[in-house]
């Protein structure tokens, strides 16, 4: 004979404010097998958790309710109370009488009634709980970093630095990110190549750290602490092992006129090419779509120049599979395109640039070695005009909703350079809003205006129109001043939105993660938890979260480490143990639930059953790994024969909550 | 603040007056700018305010040639130039009377006309 327990909480007025909580205990008691229906002000509290630890010693109870939040805030809390008290913690059943209930309704007579139907339906489903013990799984001590940014490069060395291997992938032929392409840094204005570079070299030589450059992942299976990945080493044509990085292959490969990705194609690369001189791993990659020996078979010179045998025209992509307990994602972001923006010319003329590609017109190892010249005559440029919030802050399909929060800086930081460097060229800035909190960042923009005299124009550019004279004609609103103005401008610059970097999404549906509406990974918590995705043993770190500066990043991309490295640091996991189950009588191996098994948790096997008629027979019949299975009960409803039973939440007890609330 | 003519301008121009972030890009796009005593941007926030009659008296309304730049340009999407003609409109049904009568139309016809013209000017110049 079951002895249930009902707790019903008030939380303060959360509940009993729309609920009438004495009443709910009342309706309860009266319900089969319920011993003892009792209220308390805070249930959660050590208090109100004695309580409920006394009443399961005193009424030797089988099974207990309690209606009080959800069961996301406070299921553990009272299952560890429960265990406490010496009752199996998978004999708690919580009825949410907050978020379902008192939070949503506003007359008292219907929230109470539903709160009641709400308890029933959780004693109804308590009388055929059965005592559940979880399982360990071991923990592999090794974590996965996506990403070879700033953000991954810094997460990369804290775990390695703990003590635990871990792999970059990167999709690039080098780590960097866009820190890489850019020239200074605010708000100090230090050089991102001299801060960077050795981060860059401090991890290639960390015997703990690995790195898969041009390389993607294409496959994530199992779960936090062991994740199964499956990493692909695009073929670049060049044996890493070998290569030496010399350079001699780029300097005599005669495809000279591919458009420089590192450059923001502003000037042209070779078919074999090395991304930039600091490039980690230093290691020549081949274009195929632009190589010659590739393309018509015939060339073949890298390979003629090659001291050591690297260049190999028929490398093929490489499938490697490694095991993880943790992965850090940090995939960054990438500038908008502007083919919505017709307004601003960019397409139509060379001298609108993005904010982007000035700095590598800006950058000593750009395409103009660090002199800023206009791009469609090299001409030196004496007027420059600056857009902010150029796709960002949009409410159409054109732009990001979002502030892409870094722009307001870097502009002010590029009309400085340009007006420290460049005394005699004007430089205009048209803004919506100036947003620069962080620390010494609105000190930084007000240098710019006071001290470098930059005119901020409170206003936007409506129209950008190319001339027959080659210069540019920036029609644009001067709010204050309540005037339209038009300047003749050597250069435009447009502050382009950011967003995710497109692989983002695909990756996110292979680790089974969260995204927002902009392909941003959604936090767990955004206040408590914020570098950890929902998806247990899944980090974020840097600006694929969110928009982000270079102190930003690397703050998150430590705090990232942290966590994983509290993941890595135990030995095993408990495990849930409300998994699925298969009745092996009732299963006719029509392979159902394999199919529809995100995690891969289910195999087939053939074995040997008793016929009623002492003959026996071989039958194929599912079976469930309870270390991979994490419970989302698809395979339950694909089963055409009932056989798939998901522990906890059987059909059984879904069936009684149902009839109860019928009823 | 005249609340009538603020909920019938808002009303006809179906326009969202409160997601302008003033940014002044439809000014900046504007052609018949130097035309106008008051700006798009300035339509945009004075009737938000309410400040319609302002609005009505004043030759604005009918320099706005309806090219739409700034609904296409406008990165809230508050479309500016209904806001406009909503306020014309309001001046209109006040003066009372068409300004373009149905029977005029075969003498001012020319082929070169686009019929799409014929119609605006019925929206913008009838009640
Ligand atoms: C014009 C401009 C100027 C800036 N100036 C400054 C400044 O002065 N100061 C400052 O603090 N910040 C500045 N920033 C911001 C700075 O660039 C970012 O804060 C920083 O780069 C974020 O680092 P990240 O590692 O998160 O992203 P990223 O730098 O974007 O790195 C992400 C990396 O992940 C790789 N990747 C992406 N997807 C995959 C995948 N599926 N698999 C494997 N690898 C993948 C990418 O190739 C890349 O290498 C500037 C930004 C711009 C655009
Ligand atoms: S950071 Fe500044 S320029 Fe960039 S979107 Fe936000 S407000 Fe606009
Ligand atoms: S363009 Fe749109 S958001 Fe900007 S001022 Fe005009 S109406 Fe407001």
């Amino acid at each position: 004979m079951q002895r249930i327990g009902v707790f019903v909480c008030h939380c303060g007025t959360n509940i009993a404010a729309t609920v009438d909580v004495k009443a709910v205990a009342e309706a309860l008691s009266h319900e089969p097998g319920v011993v003892v229906s009792q209220d308390y002000q805070y249930m959660c509290s050590e208090s109100g958790q004695n309580l409920v630890k006394d009443a399961i010693k005193e009424h030797k109870l089988t099974g207990i309710v309690i209606c009080s939040c959800s069961p996301r805030m406070h299921e553990n809390t009272f299952r560890k109370a429960a265990a406490a008290a010496g009752l199996n913690p998978y004999l708690v059943e919580i009825a949410n009488v907050r978020e379902q209930c008192s939070w949503i309704h506003k007359d008292i007579a219907t929230a109470t009634d539903k709160a009641v139907i709400l308890g029933k339906a959780a004693v109804a489903k308590v009388h055929l709980n059965a005592p559940l013990t979880s399982m360990e799984s071991p923990v592999v001590k090794r974590a996965l970093v996506i990403g070879g940014g700033i953000a991954g490069i810094q997460t990369a060395l804290d775990i390695a630095e703990a003590g635990f291997d871990v792999d970059i992938v990167e999709k690039q032929p080098t780590i960097g990110g866009k820190m890489a392409q850019i020239d200074k840094t605010f708000p100090t204005l230090d050089c991102a190549a001299c801060i960077l570079t050795p981060k860059m070299v401090e991890a290639a030589q960390n015997e703990k750290i690995h790195i898969h450059s041009f390389s993607e992942v294409t496959d994530v299976k199992g779960f936090v602490g062991n994740f199964t990945v499956t990493i692909k080493k695009k073929a670049r044509y060049v044996d890493e092992t070998k290569c030496t990085g010399c350079g001699l292959c780029t300097e005599k490969c005669p495809m000279k006129k591919v458009p420089n990705e590192f450059n923001m194609g502003l000037d042209n690369r070779t078919a074999i090419y090395i991304p930039f001189a600091q490039a980690v791993p230093k290691v020549a990659t081949i274009d195929p779509n632009y190589c010659l020996m590739m393309k018509t078979g015939k060339c073949g010179v890298c390979s003629k120049m090659c001291s050591v045998g690297a260049i190999d025209y028929k490398q093929q992509d490489q499938l490697i599979e490694e095991k993880y307990g943790a992965i850090v994602v940090a995939t960054g972001f990438n500038p908008i395109k502007l083919d919505k923006f017709d307004e601003f010319a960019y397409s139509h003329s060379p001298d609108v640039v993005t904010s982007l590609e000035l700095e590598r017109l800006m950058n000593a190892a750009g395409p103009n070695g660090g002199t800023l010249l206009r791009p469609s005559d090299k001409k030196h440029p004496h007027t420059i005009v600056f857009v902010q919030c150029v796709g960002s802050r949009c409410d159409d399909e054109k732009g990001k909703p979002y502030c892409s929060k870094i722009c307001c800086m870097y502009t002010a930081k590029h009309a400085m350079l340009i007006r420290e460097k460049y005394p005699d060229t004007e430089v205009y800035v048209f803004y919506i809003d100036v947003r620069t909190p962080g620390k010494n960042f609105d000190e930084f923009y007000r240098r710019a205006v006071e001290q470098y005299n930059v005119h901020y124009i409170k206003g936007m550019v409506g129209k950008v129109t190319p001339k027959s004279d080659g210069q540019l004609d920036v029609q644009a609103s001067d709010l204050l001043a309540n005037e339209q103005l038009h300047i003749n401008a050597d250069m435009v610059v447009l502050a382009a939105a950011i967003e995710p970097d497109k692989t983002a999404r695909p990756l996110a549906t292979m680790l089974t993660t969260q995204m927002d509406t902009n392909d941003f990974f959604t936090e767990a918590h955004p206040k408590l938890r914020p570098v950890e995705s929902a998806t247990a043993g899944i980090f974020l770190s840097g600006a694929c979260q969110g928009p982000k500066d270079i102190p930003e990043t690397v703050a998150q991309a430590s705090a990232a480490a942290a966590k994983a490295i509290g993941l890595l640091c135990k030995n095993s996991i408990t495990c849930n143990p409300c998994v699925a189950q298969s009745d092996e009588l009732m299963c006719n191996g029509c392979s159902s639930c394999e199919k529809v098994c995100p995690y891969g948790a289910i195999t087939y096997t053939d074995k040997e059953f008793r016929m009623p008629d002492r003959t026996t027979a071989i039958r194929r019949v599912a079976s469930v790994n309870p270390a991979v299975c994490q419970g989302c009960g698809a395979c339950t409803v694909a089963c055409p024969s009932g056989a798939m039973d998901l522990k906890g939440f059987s059909n059984s007890q879904i069936m009684a909550e149902v009839d109860a609330i019928c009823k | 603040m005249n609340k009538y003519l603020k909920e019938q301008v808002l009303r006809s121009s179906g326009a969202n007056v409160l997601k302008c972030m003033r940014c002044g890009k439809c000014s900046a796009t504007c052609p018949s700018y130097d035309e106008m005593e008051y700006h798009p941007h300035q339509f945009v926030y004075m009737v938000e305010k309410g400040d319609i009659e302002t609005l009505m008296k004043s030759e604005s309304i009918y320099k706005c040639l309806t090219c739409f730049a700034c609904v296409d340009r406008c990165p809230r999407g508050v479309e500016p130039a209904k806001v406009v003609e909503a306020v014309r409109l309001a001046a209109e049904r006040q003066q009372g009377g068409d300004r373009l009568v149905p029977t005029d139309i075969p003498e001012l016809l020319d082929d070169e006309l686009p019929q799409q013209a014929i119609v605006t000017a019925f929206r913008k110049y009838t009640k």
